[in-house]
Protein backbone atom coordinates (compact mmCIF):
# COMPACT_ATOMS: atom_id res chain seq x y z
CA UNK A 1 0.00 0.00 0.00
CA UNK A 2 1.54 3.39 -0.79
CA UNK A 3 -0.48 5.04 2.09
CA UNK A 4 -1.94 8.39 0.99
CA UNK A 5 -2.18 7.68 -2.77
CA UNK A 6 -5.76 9.61 -3.47
CA UNK A 7 -8.49 7.55 -5.19
CA UNK A 8 -7.39 8.27 -9.05
CA UNK A 9 -5.25 5.02 -9.00
CA UNK A 10 -8.55 3.19 -7.84
CA UNK A 11 -8.38 -0.90 -8.77
CA UNK A 12 -7.07 1.14 -11.60
CA UNK A 13 -3.15 0.43 -10.88
CA UNK A 14 -3.00 -3.52 -12.53
CA UNK A 15 -5.60 -3.21 -15.09
CA UNK A 16 -5.01 -2.01 -18.87
CA UNK A 17 -6.38 0.16 -20.63
CA UNK A 18 -9.70 -2.08 -22.23
CA UNK A 19 -10.36 -3.26 -18.42
CA UNK A 20 -10.24 0.68 -17.51
CA UNK A 21 -12.76 1.34 -19.91
CA UNK A 22 -14.96 -1.34 -19.53
CA UNK A 23 -15.29 -0.55 -15.37
CA UNK A 24 -16.08 3.33 -16.38
CA UNK A 25 -18.45 2.14 -18.65
CA UNK A 26 -20.36 -0.15 -15.92
CA UNK A 27 -20.33 2.64 -13.01
CA UNK A 28 -22.12 4.73 -16.22
CA UNK A 29 -24.61 2.26 -16.75
CA UNK A 30 -25.36 1.50 -12.73
CA UNK A 31 -25.12 5.40 -12.59
CA UNK A 32 -27.82 6.17 -14.91
CA UNK A 33 -30.01 3.46 -13.81
CA UNK A 34 -29.98 5.14 -10.10
CA UNK A 35 -31.24 8.66 -11.85
CA UNK A 36 -34.02 6.91 -13.34
CA UNK A 37 -35.00 4.59 -9.69
CA UNK A 38 -35.04 7.80 -8.12
CA UNK A 39 -37.45 9.64 -10.74
CA UNK A 40 -39.91 6.72 -10.88
CA UNK A 41 -39.87 6.07 -6.71
CA UNK A 42 -40.36 2.12 -5.76
CA UNK A 43 -39.82 1.08 -9.42
CA UNK A 44 -37.49 -1.28 -10.47
CA UNK A 45 -34.87 -0.40 -13.29
CA UNK A 46 -33.12 -3.30 -14.80
CA UNK A 47 -29.68 -2.72 -15.68
CA UNK A 48 -26.92 -5.38 -16.88
CA UNK A 49 -25.14 -6.72 -14.06
CA UNK A 50 -21.28 -7.23 -14.66
CA UNK A 51 -18.67 -9.49 -12.85
CA UNK A 52 -18.00 -8.90 -9.52
CA UNK A 53 -15.21 -10.29 -7.25
CA UNK A 54 -17.24 -12.33 -4.87
CA UNK A 55 -20.32 -14.34 -5.47
CA UNK A 56 -23.76 -13.43 -6.01
CA UNK A 57 -25.54 -13.77 -2.83
CA UNK A 58 -22.80 -11.84 -1.09
CA UNK A 59 -23.92 -8.11 -1.68
CA UNK A 60 -22.91 -7.83 -5.13
CA UNK A 61 -25.86 -5.12 -6.02
CA UNK A 62 -25.10 -2.94 -3.28
CA UNK A 63 -21.71 -3.21 -3.76
CA UNK A 64 -22.32 -2.17 -7.30
CA UNK A 65 -24.51 0.65 -6.25
CA UNK A 66 -21.92 1.95 -3.57
CA UNK A 67 -19.10 1.56 -6.35
CA UNK A 68 -20.75 3.82 -8.47
CA UNK A 69 -21.88 6.64 -6.42
CA UNK A 70 -18.50 6.23 -3.97
CA UNK A 71 -16.45 9.27 -4.70
CA UNK A 72 -13.07 10.29 -2.83
CA UNK A 73 -14.59 12.65 0.01
CA UNK A 74 -17.04 9.88 1.44
CA UNK A 75 -16.81 8.39 4.25
CA UNK A 76 -18.16 4.89 4.14
CA UNK A 77 -19.71 2.40 6.88
CA UNK A 78 -20.81 -1.50 5.97
CA UNK A 79 -23.15 -3.49 8.39
CA UNK A 80 -24.44 -6.93 8.42
CA UNK A 81 -27.27 -7.54 10.26
CA UNK A 82 -26.85 -4.51 12.35
CA UNK A 83 -23.43 -5.39 12.91
CA UNK A 84 -19.94 -3.68 11.78
CA UNK A 85 -17.79 -7.23 12.53
CA UNK A 86 -19.56 -9.90 10.60
CA UNK A 87 -17.60 -11.52 7.89
CA UNK A 88 -19.55 -10.32 4.77
CA UNK A 89 -19.40 -6.52 6.32
CA UNK A 90 -15.40 -6.65 7.00
CA UNK A 91 -14.60 -7.74 3.72
CA UNK A 92 -17.14 -5.74 1.84
CA UNK A 93 -15.43 -2.78 4.05
CA UNK A 94 -12.01 -3.95 3.27
CA UNK A 95 -13.16 -4.15 -0.62
CA UNK A 96 -13.63 -0.48 -0.74
CA UNK A 97 -10.65 0.32 1.37
CA UNK A 98 -8.17 -1.34 -0.60
CA UNK A 99 -9.76 -0.58 -4.43
CA UNK A 100 -11.34 2.98 -3.74
CA UNK A 101 -8.50 3.74 -0.76
CA UNK A 102 -11.97 5.75 0.51
CA UNK A 103 -12.41 6.66 4.19
CA UNK A 104 -14.24 3.74 6.53
CA UNK A 105 -15.98 3.94 9.83
CA UNK A 106 -17.95 1.94 11.78
CA UNK A 107 -19.73 4.91 13.23
CA UNK A 108 -23.06 5.58 11.78
CA UNK A 109 -23.16 9.34 12.29
CA UNK A 110 -19.68 9.77 10.30
CA UNK A 111 -20.76 8.09 7.57
CA UNK A 112 -21.80 9.55 3.89
CA UNK A 113 -22.41 6.52 2.20
CA UNK A 114 -23.93 3.22 4.30
CA UNK A 115 -24.39 -0.22 2.74
CA UNK A 116 -26.36 -2.06 4.37
CA UNK A 117 -27.67 -6.02 4.58
CA UNK A 118 -30.72 -6.44 6.83
CA UNK A 119 -30.81 -3.70 8.67
CA UNK A 120 -31.77 -0.01 8.82
CA UNK A 121 -29.28 1.93 11.59
CA UNK A 122 -31.16 3.09 14.63
CA UNK A 123 -29.40 6.60 14.88
CA UNK A 124 -31.85 8.57 12.61
CA UNK A 125 -30.32 9.17 9.36
CA UNK A 126 -29.21 12.72 7.92
CA UNK A 127 -29.71 14.27 4.58
CA UNK A 128 -26.10 13.94 4.06
CA UNK A 129 -26.22 10.22 4.05
CA UNK A 130 -27.08 7.84 1.09
CA UNK A 131 -28.00 4.17 2.52
CA UNK A 132 -27.49 1.24 0.02
CA UNK A 133 -29.18 -1.80 0.60
CA UNK A 134 -28.37 -5.33 -0.71
CA UNK A 135 -30.80 -6.91 -2.49
CA UNK A 136 -31.78 -11.00 -2.74
CA UNK A 137 -34.94 -11.16 -4.00
CA UNK A 138 -36.46 -7.53 -5.41
CA UNK A 139 -39.65 -8.19 -6.84
CA UNK A 140 -42.15 -8.38 -3.82
CA UNK A 141 -44.82 -10.38 -5.98
CA UNK A 142 -42.22 -12.88 -7.23
CA UNK A 143 -43.40 -15.65 -4.33
CA UNK A 144 -46.94 -14.99 -5.59
CA UNK A 145 -46.57 -14.88 -9.34
CA UNK A 146 -42.92 -16.45 -10.79
CA UNK A 147 -43.43 -15.28 -14.37
CA UNK A 148 -41.56 -11.71 -14.97
CA UNK A 149 -43.73 -11.21 -17.43
CA UNK A 150 -46.49 -11.17 -15.59
CA UNK A 151 -45.13 -8.95 -12.15
CA UNK A 152 -44.31 -6.23 -14.91
CA UNK A 153 -47.37 -6.15 -16.04
CA UNK A 154 -49.19 -6.44 -12.59
CA UNK A 155 -46.47 -3.26 -11.73
CA UNK A 156 -47.82 -1.41 -14.50
CA UNK A 157 -51.34 -2.22 -13.71
CA UNK A 158 -50.86 -1.40 -10.25
CA UNK A 159 -52.64 -4.60 -9.76
CA UNK A 160 -51.56 -5.38 -6.44
CA UNK A 161 -54.59 -7.47 -5.41
CA UNK A 162 -52.43 -11.00 -4.68
CA UNK A 163 -50.67 -8.82 -2.29
CA UNK A 164 -52.97 -8.23 0.02
CA UNK A 165 -54.63 -11.63 -0.63
CA UNK A 166 -51.43 -13.22 0.44
CA UNK A 167 -51.40 -11.20 4.00
CA UNK A 168 -55.05 -11.85 3.93
CA UNK A 169 -54.18 -15.60 4.09
CA UNK A 170 -51.65 -14.63 7.12
CA UNK A 171 -54.14 -13.70 9.32
CA UNK A 172 -56.44 -16.16 8.02
CA UNK A 173 -54.13 -19.00 9.21
CA UNK A 174 -52.20 -16.92 12.04
CA UNK A 175 -54.90 -14.77 13.05
CA UNK A 176 -52.71 -11.47 12.32
CA UNK A 177 -49.95 -10.74 9.45
CA UNK A 178 -47.31 -13.43 10.07
CA UNK A 179 -45.10 -11.79 7.60
CA UNK A 180 -42.11 -10.55 9.90
CA UNK A 181 -39.18 -9.40 7.42
CA UNK A 182 -39.33 -8.19 4.13
CA UNK A 183 -42.65 -7.15 5.03
CA UNK A 184 -44.22 -4.80 1.44
CA UNK A 185 -44.47 -1.36 1.38
CA UNK A 186 -46.01 0.99 -1.23
CA UNK A 187 -44.02 3.78 -2.01
CA UNK A 188 -45.12 7.52 -2.96
CA UNK A 189 -48.75 5.93 -3.56
CA UNK A 190 -47.21 4.03 -6.43
CA UNK A 191 -45.17 0.82 -6.77
CA UNK A 192 -45.28 -2.20 -4.41
CA UNK A 193 -41.89 -2.40 -2.97
CA UNK A 194 -39.63 -5.47 -1.16
CA UNK A 195 -37.55 -3.45 1.47
CA UNK A 196 -34.67 -6.20 1.42
CA UNK A 197 -34.94 -8.92 4.09
CA UNK A 198 -34.92 -6.01 7.08
CA UNK A 199 -37.44 -6.59 9.81
CA UNK A 200 -41.03 -4.81 9.44
CA UNK A 201 -39.48 -3.09 13.23
CA UNK A 202 -37.53 -0.92 10.59
CA UNK A 203 -40.08 0.05 7.70
CA UNK A 204 -41.24 3.15 9.77
CA UNK A 205 -37.73 4.30 9.06
CA UNK A 206 -38.44 4.11 5.73
CA UNK A 207 -40.54 6.43 5.91
CA UNK A 208 -40.28 10.27 5.30
CA UNK A 209 -36.49 9.44 5.69
CA UNK A 210 -34.08 12.51 5.18
CA UNK A 211 -31.64 10.24 3.48
CA UNK A 212 -31.58 8.84 0.13
CA UNK A 213 -32.26 5.35 0.08
CA UNK A 214 -30.65 3.12 -2.63
CA UNK A 215 -31.35 -0.58 -3.52
CA UNK A 216 -28.92 -2.94 -5.46
CA UNK A 217 -30.22 -6.90 -6.58
CA UNK A 218 -26.78 -8.12 -7.84
CA UNK A 219 -28.10 -11.82 -8.97
CA UNK A 220 -31.57 -10.39 -10.63
CA UNK A 221 -30.32 -6.89 -12.14
CA UNK A 222 -32.37 -4.66 -10.79
CA UNK A 223 -31.56 -1.09 -9.45
CA UNK A 224 -34.54 1.07 -7.08
CA UNK A 225 -34.64 3.66 -4.72
CA UNK A 226 -36.24 5.57 -2.17
CA UNK A 227 -36.08 9.93 -2.61
CA UNK A 228 -35.50 11.49 0.44
CA UNK A 229 -38.61 12.67 2.29
CA UNK A 230 -40.80 10.07 0.38
CA UNK A 231 -44.31 8.13 1.83
CA UNK A 232 -43.90 4.97 2.48
CA UNK A 233 -46.37 2.87 3.91
CA UNK A 234 -46.04 -0.81 5.06
CA UNK A 235 -49.38 -2.26 3.47
CA UNK A 236 -51.64 -3.73 5.90
CA UNK A 237 -55.73 -3.71 6.50
CA UNK A 238 -58.27 -1.36 8.12
CA UNK A 239 -59.08 -3.72 10.90
CA UNK A 240 -55.20 -5.38 11.22
CA UNK A 241 -53.27 -2.14 10.53
CA UNK A 242 -49.63 -2.49 10.72
CA UNK A 243 -47.69 -3.23 13.85
CA UNK A 244 -43.90 -2.89 14.86
CA UNK A 245 -42.45 -5.56 16.22
CA UNK A 246 -41.65 -4.80 20.15
CA UNK A 247 -39.28 -6.67 22.65
CA UNK A 248 -40.82 -6.86 25.99
CA UNK A 249 -37.03 -6.85 27.60
CA UNK A 250 -34.45 -4.22 26.81
CA UNK A 251 -31.09 -4.93 25.71
CA UNK A 252 -28.90 -6.27 28.36
CA UNK A 253 -25.71 -4.38 27.88
CA UNK A 254 -26.89 -0.93 27.39
CA UNK A 255 -30.26 -1.11 28.13
CA UNK A 256 -32.37 0.38 25.04
CA UNK A 257 -35.54 -0.38 24.75
CA UNK A 258 -36.40 0.69 21.49
CA UNK A 259 -34.13 -1.17 20.00
CA UNK A 260 -34.22 -4.27 17.35
CA UNK A 261 -32.68 -6.55 19.69
CA UNK A 262 -30.75 -10.42 18.46
CA UNK A 263 -31.16 -13.14 21.07
CA UNK A 264 -27.68 -14.33 22.32
CA UNK A 265 -27.49 -17.92 23.80
CA UNK A 266 -25.10 -17.59 26.50
CA UNK A 267 -24.64 -21.05 28.15
CA UNK A 268 -26.01 -24.71 27.61
CA UNK A 269 -27.83 -24.42 30.71
CA UNK A 270 -30.93 -22.42 28.61
CA UNK A 271 -28.95 -19.23 29.43
CA UNK A 272 -29.90 -16.30 27.28
CA UNK A 273 -29.91 -12.42 26.24
CA UNK A 274 -31.32 -9.75 24.74
CA UNK A 275 -28.72 -7.17 22.80
CA UNK A 276 -29.05 -4.89 20.43
CA UNK A 277 -28.64 -6.10 16.55
CA UNK A 278 -26.94 -2.74 15.53
CA UNK A 279 -23.76 -2.95 17.15
CA UNK A 280 -22.41 0.67 16.70
CA UNK A 281 -25.77 2.00 18.62
CA UNK A 282 -25.11 -0.18 21.24
CA UNK A 283 -21.51 0.92 21.68
CA UNK A 284 -22.28 4.65 21.67
CA UNK A 285 -25.23 4.29 24.37
CA UNK A 286 -22.78 2.76 26.39
CA UNK A 287 -20.27 5.14 25.85
CA UNK A 288 -22.51 7.69 27.01
CA UNK A 289 -22.98 5.64 30.24
CA UNK A 290 -26.13 3.46 29.72
CA UNK A 291 -26.06 -0.08 30.96
CA UNK A 292 -28.15 -2.72 31.19
CA UNK A 293 -28.39 -5.81 33.65
CA UNK A 294 -25.74 -7.79 31.97
CA UNK A 295 -23.33 -5.18 31.02
CA UNK A 296 -20.03 -6.21 33.32
CA UNK A 297 -19.29 -4.04 35.92
CA UNK A 298 -15.59 -3.41 34.88
CA UNK A 299 -14.46 -4.85 31.81
CA UNK A 300 -11.37 -7.19 32.65
CA UNK A 301 -8.86 -7.04 29.54
CA UNK A 302 -7.93 -11.10 29.20
CA UNK A 303 -4.12 -10.23 30.16
CA UNK A 304 -4.68 -8.28 33.30
CA UNK A 305 -7.04 -10.91 34.71
CA UNK A 306 -4.27 -13.35 33.57
CA UNK A 307 -2.03 -11.35 35.58
CA UNK A 308 -4.32 -10.69 38.62
CA UNK A 309 -4.16 -14.79 38.28
CA UNK A 310 -0.24 -14.92 38.32
CA UNK A 311 -0.38 -12.57 41.36
CA UNK A 312 -2.99 -14.61 43.31
CA UNK A 313 -0.50 -17.10 43.01
CA UNK B 1 -0.96 -1.70 -41.82
CA UNK B 2 -4.00 0.44 -42.40
CA UNK B 3 -3.23 3.97 -43.96
CA UNK B 4 -2.72 6.59 -42.11
CA UNK B 5 -5.56 9.78 -42.60
CA UNK B 6 -2.90 12.76 -43.19
CA UNK B 7 -5.95 15.41 -43.68
CA UNK B 8 -5.51 18.16 -40.82
CA UNK B 9 -8.21 18.34 -38.69
CA UNK B 10 -9.78 21.16 -36.48
CA UNK B 11 -8.56 20.40 -32.52
CA UNK B 12 -11.46 19.26 -30.23
CA UNK B 13 -12.10 21.04 -27.17
CA UNK B 14 -11.14 18.95 -24.21
CA UNK B 15 -13.51 16.83 -22.26
CA UNK B 16 -12.70 15.53 -18.55
CA UNK B 17 -8.81 16.33 -17.24
CA UNK B 18 -9.60 12.87 -14.89
CA UNK B 19 -12.69 10.88 -16.48
CA UNK B 20 -12.98 8.83 -13.37
CA UNK B 21 -13.00 11.61 -10.85
CA UNK B 22 -15.05 13.80 -12.86
CA UNK B 23 -17.82 11.49 -13.93
CA UNK B 24 -18.53 10.61 -10.77
CA UNK B 25 -18.29 13.87 -9.31
CA UNK B 26 -20.83 15.04 -12.36
CA UNK B 27 -22.89 12.01 -11.74
CA UNK B 28 -23.04 12.63 -7.92
CA UNK B 29 -24.52 16.34 -8.63
CA UNK B 30 -27.11 15.22 -11.21
CA UNK B 31 -27.88 12.09 -8.39
CA UNK B 32 -28.34 15.10 -5.27
CA UNK B 33 -30.38 16.98 -8.08
CA UNK B 34 -32.88 14.20 -9.08
CA UNK B 35 -33.02 13.24 -5.34
CA UNK B 36 -33.54 16.44 -4.34
CA UNK B 37 -35.54 18.52 -6.56
CA UNK B 38 -35.16 22.42 -6.77
CA UNK B 39 -32.07 22.01 -4.67
CA UNK B 40 -29.05 23.81 -6.38
CA UNK B 41 -25.88 21.44 -7.07
CA UNK B 42 -22.70 22.98 -8.11
CA UNK B 43 -20.82 20.77 -10.75
CA UNK B 44 -17.09 21.01 -11.00
CA UNK B 45 -16.41 22.21 -15.16
CA UNK B 46 -13.08 23.10 -14.78
CA UNK B 47 -11.28 21.46 -17.53
CA UNK B 48 -14.15 22.17 -19.67
CA UNK B 49 -13.80 25.58 -20.42
CA UNK B 50 -12.87 25.41 -24.14
CA UNK B 51 -16.52 23.00 -24.53
CA UNK B 52 -18.83 24.40 -27.27
CA UNK B 53 -21.36 24.63 -25.35
CA UNK B 54 -22.27 25.29 -21.68
CA UNK B 55 -19.75 23.56 -19.19
CA UNK B 56 -21.78 22.13 -17.20
CA UNK B 57 -24.69 20.81 -19.83
CA UNK B 58 -21.83 18.78 -21.36
CA UNK B 59 -20.17 17.33 -18.11
CA UNK B 60 -23.26 15.73 -17.42
CA UNK B 61 -23.62 14.39 -21.30
CA UNK B 62 -19.61 13.62 -20.68
CA UNK B 63 -20.53 11.38 -17.33
CA UNK B 64 -23.42 9.96 -18.03
CA UNK B 65 -23.71 9.35 -22.00
CA UNK B 66 -21.72 6.69 -24.08
CA UNK B 67 -22.29 4.29 -27.00
CA UNK B 68 -25.40 2.59 -25.42
CA UNK B 69 -27.43 6.13 -24.80
CA UNK B 70 -29.02 7.48 -28.11
CA UNK B 71 -28.09 11.30 -27.82
CA UNK B 72 -30.64 13.93 -29.17
CA UNK B 73 -28.94 17.58 -29.88
CA UNK B 74 -32.03 20.73 -30.15
CA UNK B 75 -31.89 22.12 -33.58
CA UNK B 76 -30.01 25.21 -31.86
CA UNK B 77 -27.03 23.10 -30.48
CA UNK B 78 -26.88 21.05 -33.28
CA UNK B 79 -26.53 24.06 -35.65
CA UNK B 80 -23.76 25.09 -33.71
CA UNK B 81 -20.08 24.82 -34.81
CA UNK B 82 -18.51 22.23 -33.29
CA UNK B 83 -21.23 20.95 -30.75
CA UNK B 84 -22.13 17.85 -32.53
CA UNK B 85 -18.68 16.93 -32.96
CA UNK B 86 -17.77 17.91 -29.31
CA UNK B 87 -19.93 15.46 -27.63
CA UNK B 88 -19.73 12.57 -30.08
CA UNK B 89 -16.12 12.40 -29.58
CA UNK B 90 -15.63 12.81 -25.70
CA UNK B 91 -19.09 10.68 -25.00
CA UNK B 92 -19.34 7.78 -27.87
CA UNK B 93 -23.03 8.41 -28.00
CA UNK B 94 -25.12 7.77 -31.03
CA UNK B 95 -26.98 11.26 -32.50
CA UNK B 96 -30.42 10.79 -33.01
CA UNK B 97 -32.40 13.32 -35.01
CA UNK B 98 -35.68 11.96 -33.55
CA UNK B 99 -36.30 13.31 -30.02
CA UNK B 100 -38.33 10.48 -29.41
CA UNK B 101 -35.52 7.87 -29.34
CA UNK B 102 -33.68 9.77 -27.60
CA UNK B 103 -32.05 8.22 -23.74
CA UNK B 104 -30.85 11.65 -23.46
CA UNK B 105 -31.12 15.08 -25.31
CA UNK B 106 -29.73 18.77 -24.67
CA UNK B 107 -31.25 21.92 -25.53
CA UNK B 108 -30.99 25.18 -25.00
CA UNK B 109 -34.14 27.01 -23.11
CA UNK B 110 -33.46 30.29 -24.79
CA UNK B 111 -33.13 29.12 -28.33
CA UNK B 112 -35.39 26.32 -28.84
CA UNK B 113 -39.12 25.29 -28.23
CA UNK B 114 -39.64 23.28 -25.31
CA UNK B 115 -42.12 20.12 -25.96
CA UNK B 116 -41.54 17.69 -23.56
CA UNK B 117 -43.89 15.71 -25.21
CA UNK B 118 -42.52 14.91 -28.08
CA UNK B 119 -39.11 12.98 -26.50
CA UNK B 120 -39.09 9.44 -25.34
CA UNK B 121 -41.95 8.90 -22.24
CA UNK B 122 -41.13 5.07 -21.65
CA UNK B 123 -43.28 3.04 -21.70
CA UNK B 124 -46.08 0.73 -18.81
CA UNK B 125 -43.38 -1.91 -18.25
CA UNK B 126 -40.22 0.23 -18.61
CA UNK B 127 -40.83 3.55 -17.58
CA UNK B 128 -37.27 4.17 -17.31
CA UNK B 129 -36.81 3.67 -21.10
CA UNK B 130 -37.53 7.20 -21.56
CA UNK B 131 -35.32 10.76 -22.48
CA UNK B 132 -33.56 12.83 -19.50
CA UNK B 133 -33.81 16.13 -21.31
CA UNK B 134 -30.58 18.84 -19.57
CA UNK B 135 -31.85 22.16 -20.60
CA UNK B 136 -29.22 24.93 -20.73
CA UNK B 137 -30.23 27.73 -19.07
CA UNK B 138 -28.51 31.40 -18.22
CA UNK B 139 -29.66 30.80 -14.33
CA UNK B 140 -31.51 28.56 -11.69
CA UNK B 141 -31.37 31.60 -9.40
CA UNK B 142 -33.19 34.21 -10.94
CA UNK B 143 -36.85 33.73 -13.02
CA UNK B 144 -40.05 33.19 -12.12
CA UNK B 145 -40.48 31.12 -8.97
CA UNK B 146 -42.07 27.56 -9.42
CA UNK B 147 -43.63 26.01 -6.47
CA UNK B 148 -43.19 22.24 -6.28
CA UNK B 149 -43.69 19.65 -4.26
CA UNK B 150 -43.30 15.72 -4.30
CA UNK B 151 -40.66 12.85 -3.40
CA UNK B 152 -37.24 14.01 -2.14
CA UNK B 153 -38.77 17.30 -0.87
CA UNK B 154 -39.68 18.24 2.58
CA UNK B 155 -43.01 19.80 2.27
CA UNK B 156 -42.77 22.26 -0.63
CA UNK B 157 -39.55 23.88 -2.58
CA UNK B 158 -38.99 26.67 -4.60
CA UNK B 159 -37.91 26.04 -8.59
CA UNK B 160 -36.21 29.21 -10.57
CA UNK B 161 -35.20 28.93 -13.84
CA UNK B 162 -34.34 31.47 -16.52
CA UNK B 163 -36.00 31.33 -19.20
CA UNK B 164 -38.73 28.53 -19.05
CA UNK B 165 -41.46 28.86 -21.59
CA UNK B 166 -45.01 30.68 -20.90
CA UNK B 167 -46.66 27.23 -20.70
CA UNK B 168 -44.17 25.06 -19.14
CA UNK B 169 -46.42 24.59 -15.72
CA UNK B 170 -49.37 23.06 -18.27
CA UNK B 171 -46.39 20.88 -20.02
CA UNK B 172 -45.18 19.76 -16.68
CA UNK B 173 -48.83 19.11 -15.56
CA UNK B 174 -49.30 17.04 -18.89
CA UNK B 175 -45.93 15.20 -18.38
CA UNK B 176 -46.99 14.90 -14.54
CA UNK B 177 -50.12 13.00 -15.20
CA UNK B 178 -48.75 10.27 -17.17
CA UNK B 179 -47.23 9.06 -14.57
CA UNK B 180 -45.03 6.74 -14.25
CA UNK B 181 -44.12 7.70 -17.77
CA UNK B 182 -42.75 10.69 -18.36
CA UNK B 183 -39.33 12.72 -18.94
CA UNK B 184 -36.72 14.28 -16.13
CA UNK B 185 -35.27 17.48 -16.54
CA UNK B 186 -31.86 18.46 -15.28
CA UNK B 187 -31.54 22.66 -15.78
CA UNK B 188 -28.03 23.17 -16.46
CA UNK B 189 -26.89 26.96 -15.83
CA UNK B 190 -22.71 27.86 -15.70
CA UNK B 191 -21.84 26.19 -12.55
CA UNK B 192 -24.84 24.85 -11.05
CA UNK B 193 -27.56 22.20 -11.94
CA UNK B 194 -31.06 21.88 -10.65
CA UNK B 195 -33.74 18.87 -11.05
CA UNK B 196 -36.81 18.23 -12.12
CA UNK B 197 -37.89 14.61 -11.97
CA UNK B 198 -41.19 13.19 -13.48
CA UNK B 199 -42.50 12.48 -9.75
CA UNK B 200 -42.37 16.25 -9.31
CA UNK B 201 -45.65 18.34 -9.15
CA UNK B 202 -45.76 22.10 -9.78
CA UNK B 203 -48.00 23.34 -7.01
CA UNK B 204 -48.07 26.94 -7.92
CA UNK B 205 -46.40 29.78 -9.87
CA UNK B 206 -45.42 32.95 -7.91
CA UNK B 207 -44.10 36.05 -10.41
Amino acid sequence: MTGNTPMADYNFAYLDEQTKRMIEQTKRMIRRAILKAIAVPGYQVPFASREMPMPYGWGTGGVQVTAAILGPDDVLKVIDQGADDTTNAVSIRAFFARTARVAVTTATADATIIQTRHRIPEATLTADQVLVYQVPIPEPLRFLEPRETETRTMHALSEYGLMHVKLYEDIARHGHIATAYAYPVQVAGRYVMDPSPIPKFDNPKMDDCPALQLFGAGREKRIYAIPPHTRVVSLDFEDHPFERNRFDVPCALCGATDSYLDEVVTDDQGGRMHVCSDTDHCESRRAKGHRGTMLADEPVHPADRRSKLEAAE
Amino acid sequence: MPEMNTQPRPLLAAGFADPVFDSQSAFRAAMEALARPGRIRPVGTASLADAPLLPSAAALVLALCDFETPLHLSAHLGGQSGVAEYLRFHSDAPLVPEPSRAAFAVLDLEQDRLDLEGFAQGTPEYPDRSTTIIACCASVETGAALTIAGPGIAGVASLRVAGLPADFAAQWAANRAGFPLGVDVLFAAPGTIVGLPRSARIIGETG
